[in-house]
């Protein structure tokens, strides 16, 4: 049983009504319900939180840092996707 | 250039211009050596942090400070897991860093090896202790490496209700009664050179600084933080109508600051070594808890089998 450690789980908290849940850390617990007790113990003793979120970090797939380049640079040409590509006359109001 | 060159200075001009380094980013291999060993030096020294303050739950002195003191002792809990949580995003595991704690191969903060033997002693952690820490962990709120930065946002937050519970304890004493005042003193004069040491050693004598600087981890040096402890200290010192363990506590107008006295090294590194007064029960006070709840660890996981087993029976009769 020595240094067995239990499973690790990602906490995702929602801080209030409307907004998203946002990862806030780890912790780890034996199982979900455990999880979630923990989570509140440790990331909402001052009223951090109205909705936890936990998922167990084996199960997350992360992108690799190395491949930013091919992910993220094909936006990079991309102005032409926002608003301030466009070229417009300054009397135009409501746009 | 050879490619570890290449990364390095990649990595270093990403430091430079303040960008964060994240936990699957490339880092060389002593900044993620240097960060575990702080990170949990850090954790362990939350843990070993509630064990003198915890000694005063059962006798605070009334309802009001038994829940101060209750919730302070809480979040000290609370910060060394959000801190071993920054840690184990290096690839470290939480069991592996408990192991070098209970077996000494890790360090803690050597103020925790010091007793409380009254009540103002609590009030004296609070004000100098946390004050120090404070000190400390403002600046490693823009550490370099973000899971640790955000974890240190997070106590530092906190922090300021447990200096400021600290700060109103001694405050109480400070207008009670001769033997309340003298509590006080008798408090203080035990704390504060302790406190003092919490810095670290004098920059000449710190190697590492230079590096951690350079790498963001350290914004400031152990003196610069010190010489903010004493100009602070001094001016709240004054409120509380006691005087600091220092005959050689000066302003210096040329500085801006106060000058203060020489540390006793020698007790900073004998206590380092494990001959302070409480290191060896701080282990194993430690080491007891641990072992003790290792039925309930286990229990808890046996549980947490068992259940997911029924529930994949479950799904497969459904």
């Amino acid at each position: 049983m020595k240094n067995q450690n239990w499973p690790l789980w990602e906490i995702f908290i929602r801080s209030k009504q409307g907004l998203n849940h946002k990862h806030v850390g780890s912790l780890h617990a034996a199982d979900e319900k455990m999880a979630i007790e923990n989570a509140r113990d440790v990331y909402t003793r001052r009223s951090e939180g109205v909705s936890i979120w936990v998922v167990e970090s084996k199960h997350i797939t992360a992108s690799d840092p190395s491949e930013g380049e091919a992910l993220y640079e094909p936006a990079n040409d991309k102005v032409y996707r926002h608003p301030t590509f466009y070229d417009l006359p300054d009397e135009l109001k409501h746009m | 250039m050879t490619n570890i060159q290449a990364l390095e200075s990649r990595f270093q001009a990403k430091v430079d211009d303040e960008v964060k380094i994240e936990p699957k980013d490339w880092m060389p291999e002593k900044y993620r050596k240097t960060l575990i060993r702080q990170i949990s030096q850090h954790a362990h020294s939350e843990i070993v942090g509630m064990l003198p303050e915890g000694n005063w739950i059962t006798r605070a002195p009334s309802l009001r400070r038994k829940l101060g003191l209750l919730a302070k002792v809480q979040d000290e809990a609370g910060h060394g897991l959000y801190l071993y949580s920054a840690a184990e995003t290096l690839g470290v595991e939480r069991a592996d860093l408990i192991e070098q704690l209970h077996n000494g191969t890790a360090k803690y903060s050597s103020i925790f090896n010091y007793p409380t033997t009254s009540w103002a002693d609590i009030g004296s952690i609070g004000w100098l202790v946390d004050g120090a820490a404070i000190m400390n962990q403002v600046p490693l709120c823009r550490c370099s490496y973000g899971p640790y930065a955000r974890a240190m946002v997070r106590v530092c937050k906190e922090e300021s209700f447990h200096q400021r519970q600290g700060f109103e304890i001694l405050l109480t004493l400070s207008k009670g009664t001769e033997a309340q005042k003298e509590m006080l003193q008798e408090s203080v004069n035990r704390w504060w050179w302790p406190a003092m040491m919490m810095f670290g050693p004098n920059d000449a004598d710190s190697p590492h600084t230079a590096q951690s600087m350079k790498w963001k981890i350290k914004r400031f040096t152990n003196d610069e933080l010190r010489q903010k402890f004493v100009d602070v200290s001094v001016e709240q010192a004054k409120i509380l109508n006691i005087t600091l363990p220092d005959p050689d506590i000066k302003w210096n107008e040329e500085r801006g600051h106060y000058d203060y006295g020489v540390i006793d090294w020698e007790e900073f590194w004998n206590v380092v070594k494990g001959n302070g007064p409480c290191n060896h029960e701080r282990i194993q006070t430690r080491v007891k808890a641990h072992e003790e709840g290792a039925w309930v660890r286990a229990a808890a996981m046996a549980h947490a089998e068992k259940r997911s087993q029924r529930n994949s029976k479950k799904e497969q009769v459904a």
